[in-house]
């Protein structure tokens, strides 16, 4: 895994919601799928860090960031639509 | 509870009211805002709805130790303190003190893709946070339609602008949500079916190119509120709000009596002058005297320690100071002491109701006893008649009600005619009306005091005079030819005068000949004694004479006797008694 291919993605939640469930899962399988080996999933629960919503601009619960590769890429949802995560994130799917 | 039909005021549970600190709203409210309930403000682009939303926010943490939170989806924070800097609010100072928060939502449609099922919860646990890091009771939503560009799902948005409202309202807090206007309803989005308690409207209406801001309480659920459209302005003290309606007649009425600076004519309003809280028209032509009469006005209210703002429609106060001084009257050291207050604007620079707008702001911060309106006719420009009427009206209504009397002057284009354009008269208590009549070549001014309530006054037209010493009023000259005023006046003057030094120089001519007669009879008196004295004198003489004779002739018949010797002896010598008669 390198630097410019690989994948580093937060996944903003609000606590055990069915939402928040149902993202985590989708982002999994959509990964796994797509970009094995080269995704690095980071979870943040603003019920526990609620001052993360402001800092990172957080309206929308679940929101997925794209931090890496630049530029930075914004999805929300719980990711049930696998096309339009690809193509938010700019994956080209396998 | 038997015999118990109503409630006492505040037995029963009441909605409390969260005071915005903006001057008049909180009349307007009774109190204030709904308190813990959002409130719904709506108006047009440049309505002043984030100034309205950020004033509430600093007057909640400056004055009613009430912290805030400003949720801004539009403006940046930079761009807001900057905003508001003009008014001197200094919200870095409070975020630094932990009163105010400002919290700055980044929508773009572009940058968001969406994917299955969301909610904004992201959005409530954010204004979660910001309320509960400085405890505030205060929140502004300014303005959340944004979210409806940002986000697809209108659906899903209008659920959660619900469940938002209602989570408002279990925070307890007070929240006032902004909303643009929209084609026949409030909001373009009908953020009104969700806030129901308290609609507020700004309005900024443009007539003959000027502009007013005006409010209205649309709704206000549990509580009485004003419901006429009020107008405001927004200047560098903030927000000010005209609660004023024409509908109270409800202001006392006061004994005490005002000077009107000009002696002579407090003569004839009882030797007393104005009464206290009454309103006076002056009104006149071009020239006639109108601001003199005006600027006695405030200079006797202010030699008596009172205060009184000046509103100077057409001249700048350096002027009406300047040329004051030409009839003796310094205004510039009340206005030194802080007692006289200028407050000069072009009428044309904004509309009626902002300057009642203005004119109320100033009036209730300065706190005068007697203001001056200097020309009301000015604001003619600013407002068609009707409007300029309503405006008066409010106006006179709002001094009296606070007990200031107020001097206005109206220009009247011809200066005989007694209904003046815009038909204030009847508001008013004293009318003075200044004449500046031509005769025999040349004009002379002329007052006239057509009405004065509640006291006998004098019916009489007097000669009014402009001297280095102020205002004089003269009797003028009331006789065959007519009432007779200037020149004609002075030269009939003199021709009293004149007579009246002939009938002097008469009677002193008369006078003296009498004395001179009195003199010559007293003479005459003398010389008719004289004579009757001489002539007494001639008798006692003559008498004297005749007895000496008679004696001579019997002592010559004794001497004749003698010589004859008849035998009579002779008993003196008869020679000596002639000798005695020869010797006188």
């Amino acid at each position: 895994m390198t630097e410019q291919d690989g994948y580093n993605l937060r996944l903003y939640v609000a606590g055990q919601t069915p939402k928040s469930i149902a993202a985590i899962a989708n982002l999994k399988k959509i990964c796994d799928q797509h970009l094995p080996g080269r995704y690095e999933i980071e979870i943040i629960d603003l019920m526990k860090d609620p001052a993360l919503a402001m800092r990172h601009q957080i309206v929308a619960i679940p929101t997925l960031i794209r931090q890496l590769p630049e530029p930075m890429k914004r999805i929300i949802g719980d990711l049930s639509n696998t096309e339009r995560v690809l193509v938010g994130l700019d994956i080209q799917p396998n | 509870m038997a015999g118990k039909v109503r409630a006492k005021p505040g037995d029963l549970p009441s909605i409390g009211k969260s005071p915005t600190g903006i001057g008049g709203l909180d009349e307007i409210t009774q109190g204030g805002l709904p308190q813990g309930r959002p409130t719904l403000l709506c108006g047009s682009a440049g309505c002043g709805k984030t100034l309205f939303g950020m004033t509430f926010l600093y007057n909640g943490a400056v004055e009613y130790n009430e912290p805030g939170v400003f949720l801004a989806f539009e403006e940046r924070p930079d761009d807001l303190i900057k905003n508001v800097g003009s008014l001197n609010y200094d919200i870095e100072k409070l975020i630094a003190e932990k009163k105010l928060a400002i919290d700055h939502v980044e929508l773009e449609r572009s940058k968001i893709a969406e994917s299955g099922e969301y909610d904004l919860e992201g959005l409530f646990i954010r204004l979660g946070f910001a309320i509960d890091s400085i405890g505030a009771k205060r929140v502004v939503v300014d303005t959340i339609e944004t979210l409806f560009g940002g986000l697809e799902n209108e659906q899903l948005l209008r659920s959660e602008l619900r469940r938002l409202f209602e989570w408002l309202k279990e925070k307890g807090v007070t929240a006032v949500i902004t909303g643009e206007r929209g084609e026949g309803t409030l909001t373009r989005y009908g953020l009104e079916e969700y806030v129901a308690d308290c609609v507020i409207l700004l309005d900024n209406r443009v007539h003959d190119q000027l502009s007013t801001r005006r409010l209205r309480i649309v709704k206000y659920r549990g509580s009485a509120h004003g419901t006429n459209e009020y107008p405001f302005i927004i200047d560098e003290q903030g927000i000010t709000v005209m609660p004023i309606t024409s509908s109270g007649l409800h202001h006392g009425a006061s004994n005490e009596r005002l000077p009107s600076g000009i002696p002579d004519l407090d003569r004839m309003l009882e030797g007393k002058g104005y009464y206290k809280g009454s309103s006076i028209l002056v009104s006149g032509m071009a020239g006639s005297g109108k601001s003199t009469v005006a600027a006695h006005f405030a200079d006797a209210t202010c030699a008596a320690g009172h205060r009184c703002i000046y509103f100077a429609m057409e001249e700048s106060p350096p002027q009406i100071v300047r040329n004051m001084r030409s009839v003796g009257i310094d205004l510039q050291k009340w206005v030194d002491k802080k007692l006289l207050r200028f407050s000069a604007r072009r009428p044309s620079l904004f509309g009626l109701e902002t300057h009642l707008a203005s004119m109320y702001r100033d009036v209730t911060e300065f706190d005068p006893i007697a203001v001056v309106i200097d020309p009301m006719s000015a604001l003619l420009g600013a407002g068609v008649t009707g409007d300029v009427h309503a405006m008066v009206l409010r106006l006179v209504d709002f001094l009296k009600s606070r007990g200031v009397t107020a001097l206005v002057t109206n220009l009247g284009v011809s200066g005989e005619n007694v209904t003046t354009e815009i038909e204030i008269s009847s508001l008013m208590d004293v009318w003075l009306l200044l004449y500046n009549r031509e005769s025999n070549g040349e004009h002379n001014r002329q007052l006239y005091l057509l009405k004065s309530r509640g006291m006998a006054h004098s019916n009489q037209v007097r000669e009014f005079i402009m001297s280095s010493d102020g205002i004089k009023l003269r009797e003028a000259y009331v006789g065959p030819e007519g009432v007779l005023t200037g020149s004609a006046r002075r030269a009939q003057e003199a021709k009293e005068e004149a007579a009246v030094l002939i009938r002097h120089q008469d009677i002193e001519r008369r006078s003296r000949e009498l004395e001179r007669r009195r003199r010559e009879t007293a003479a005459q008196i003398e010389i008719l004694q004289a004579q009757l004295a001489n002539e007494e004198a001639e008798v006692a003489l003559l008498n004297h004479e005749g007895n000496a004779r008679e004696d001579q002739l019997a002592a010559d018949r004794v001497t004749m006797g003698a010589g004859r010797q008849s035998g009579a002896r002779p008993d003196k010598p008869a020679n000596k008694s002639k000798m005695r008669l020869d010797s006188k």
